[in-house]
């Protein structure tokens, strides 16, 4: 006697096509949208530009994207940046360490902010939500602290600032940003991690269902802890490729960064209810935004404007989200 | 010749209090390698508690716990699955959104290749999940779908063919056919008795009578933390069994409480319910003197 597992229907089919495809959709329209309204659009380097604007939303959105899937958030990333940045030129600037040392400890100083959010979560027992707004007010703080309210110039310190307005020459890209480049790096490795090892795989299954991870043995509190950690880390990179792309850390940068990741992983399928979504998709959802935005700039439109069509975006996104799963019936 | 097997896992006089909460006080239980324990007991008897710290959720507070003769200390759910107790959970058995062999093999994941260049190898996977399900007759046609899809016995089932895949002595199935229906029942109940037939030893808890008799060969009822007792099927008819579950006590206790308010004629009407479910319980052979006594002793002691 064999029972036969049920086929999949042609809503799960048609529903998971919809899913992966609709931001890539909705991004050609736009493309097409602003190139026919405007002739600098398409040009290279308006492209280049969208991508190395955005760069550093890409990081940050992917350490986002980690802690979204398993059911998390981290609203800190933007003052973590803003606070990396800061470090990381008043190590070089004010203490005279070389650029690679300042690197490694904004680095470890990210990752170590992740774990505190982390532990918090964890051992705390504090909603993601509220320890990492707490987070994001003690880094902003801490930010302003450390600078004294003042940018710290990182004029000269050309090593730096190489990671944020430098090109190298690629074959077939020809001149291609750096920045873009330790984006895509960020990007591909961790797209790796998650759908190739078993790391990524528990961090699926935390996001599914934490109960269940942990009842299959699955090392919750580990991997929890590397994630908060790694998006901590992230958004150090992000803060150190924005302050390079600035010439100089401001204690104001990257306000309201975590609400433009969140917006680029849920525009890009991302659940925020853990378990569903990748980082391919997420960064796609990055640029849509970001061309948008670019778009919008072009057509001259009032920035009030602007930030009322990117509201409405999202709500239509996650509107038609809703539609897809409704189809599926999952 | 040995007459004494060991057994698979034995509690002596576990205890579990969860603050001033007694969950759990002086449980004995032993479980053969081959034999299927039937775990019995009313809603907070104290079974889920018993069968988490068996499975490594919960330290015992007091207390002794033995897996084949050794005494042990498990810190995590991993500890108890490295020495081969597998627990099957109604509802946390599978995550719902991944696919069928990723479950498979959730938390135990194969790899292939070395160093930070490990990954999982999803094509053995697929490979054995495939397999393993073919041997228990489920033909799995795409092993990545979601188990989303699935049925729960299907589910259920998966859940069973991954714990004797990787070897597990002991099996805990926390009611796994409560939420099925009769075929499917049957199904998962075909692999319980398979997996007996492989010399594991299972524990299974249910509160359906008719899954529980014709499967168990022991039978360990809980009530309000203590146990009632052990009964081989020899002892304890499947009458007896049934009256034990359904608490015939408990039912004669609420049609008093229930005769004080019989003014009410929808209450007259309940109260007449109860009656006929109490004589129904009553025409099957009253309970062992013994058990009688102990159950009287625990009311006694609350």
């Amino acid at each position: 006697m064999t029972s036969h597992v049920r086929d999949l229907s042609w809503q799960v089919v048609v529903g998971g096509m919809l899913r992966r495809g609709i931001v890539l959709i909705v991004l050609v329209g736009l493309m097409t949208y602003f190139a026919s309204q405007s002739d600098r659009f398409f040009q290279s380097r308006n492209l280049v530009n969208i991508l190395e604007q955005n760069a550093a939303l890409m990081i940050v959105t992917v350490g986002m994207t980690l802690t979204m899937l398993i059911a998390g958030i981290d609203l800190s990333v933007g003052s973590v940046a803003a606070l990396a940045g800061a470090i990381s030129a008043g190590l070089i600037v004010n203490n005279g360490f070389s650029f690679e040392v300042s690197v490694v400890v904004t680095l470890a100083l990210g990752f170590a902010i992740g774990l505190l959010n982390g532990g918090l979560i964890i051992w705390g027992k504090l909603p993601p939500f509220i320890a990492t707004l707490a987070m994001l007010g003690i880094g902003r703080g801490l930010t302003l602290l450390y600078t004294e309210g003042r940018p710290i110039s990182l004029n000269g310190v050309d090593q730096y600032t190489f990671y944020g307005r430098g090109d190298v020459t690629l074959p077939v890209f020809g001149q291609t940003p750096v920045s873009v480049l330790v984006a895509l790096a960020v990007v591909m490795i961790v797209s790796v991690i998650l759908s190739a090892t078993r790391f990524g795989l528990h961090i699926y299954a935390i996001g599914g269902s934490e109960e269940t991870a942990r009842l299959a043995g699955v090392p919750v509190t580990r991997v929890k802890m590397i994630v908060y950690g790694s998006s901590g880390m992230l958004a150090a990179l992000g803060g150190m490729l924005l302050t390079a792309r600035l010439f100089s850390a401001q204690p104001q940068a990257a306000v309201g960064m975590e609400l433009d990741a969140i917006a680029a992983a849920v525009l890009g399928g991302v659940s925020l209810f853990g378990g569903v979504g990748n980082v391919i998709g997420a960064v796609t959802g990055g640029l849509l935004i970001g061309v948008l935005s670019n778009g919008m700039n072009l057509l001259r439109l009032a920035s009030f404007l602007q930030q009322m069509i990117q509201g409405t975006v999202l709500v239509v996104a996650v509107a038609i989200d809703m539609i897809i799963k409704r189809i599926e019936g999952v | 010749m040995m007459n004494m097997k060991v057994p698979a896992i034995e509690v002596k006089d576990i205890s579990k209090y969860f603050g001033s909460v007694i969950a759990l006080s002086n449980v004995s239980m032993t479980v053969y390698p081959g034999e299927v324990m039937c775990l019995l007991g009313d809603n907070g008897a104290g079974k889920s508690t018993l069968i988490k710290t068996l499975s490594g959720v919960h330290k015992p507070s007091k207390g002794q716990y033995l897996v084949e003769g050794q005494p042990v200390d498990f810190n995590s759910p991993r500890d108890a699955l490295d020495r081969g107790i597998a627990t099957v959970y109604q509802d946390l058995a599978m995550v719902s959104l991944m696919s069928i062999s990723r479950n498979f093999f959730l938390g135990s994941e194969p790899t292939k290749g070395w160093g930070p260049f490990k990954r999982f190898d999803l094509q053995a996977a697929s490979h054995i999940a495939r397999e393993e399900m073919a041997k228990m007759g489920i033909d799995i046609r795409d092993p990545e779908q979601p188990v989303g899809t699935l049925s729960g016995g299907e589910r259920q089932s998966i859940a069973i063919a991954r714990a004797v895949y990787f070897g597990a002595k002991v099996l805990i199935l926390d009611e796994p056919t409560s939420a099925l229906g009769v075929k499917q029942a049957g199904t998962v109940l075909r692999y319980v008795a398979q997996a007996r037939a492989r010399g594991i030893a299972v524990i299974f808890i249910t509160h359906n009578p008719h899954h529980a008799y014709p499967i168990g060969d022991r039978f360990t009822i809980l009530k309000r933390g203590k146990t009632l007792g052990t009964f081989t099927k020899a002892e304890l008819s499947r009458d007896e069994m049934i009256r034990m579950m359904s608490g015939g006590d408990e039912l004669e206790k609420l049609e008093h409480e229930l005769r004080g308010f019989s003014a009410d004629s929808a209450i007259a009407e309940l109260v007449e319910e109860v009656q006929e479910e109490k004589a129904d319980i009553d025409r099957v052979t009253p309970l062992k003197p013994e058990v009688m006594q102990r159950s009287a002793e625990i009311e006694e002691s609350d």
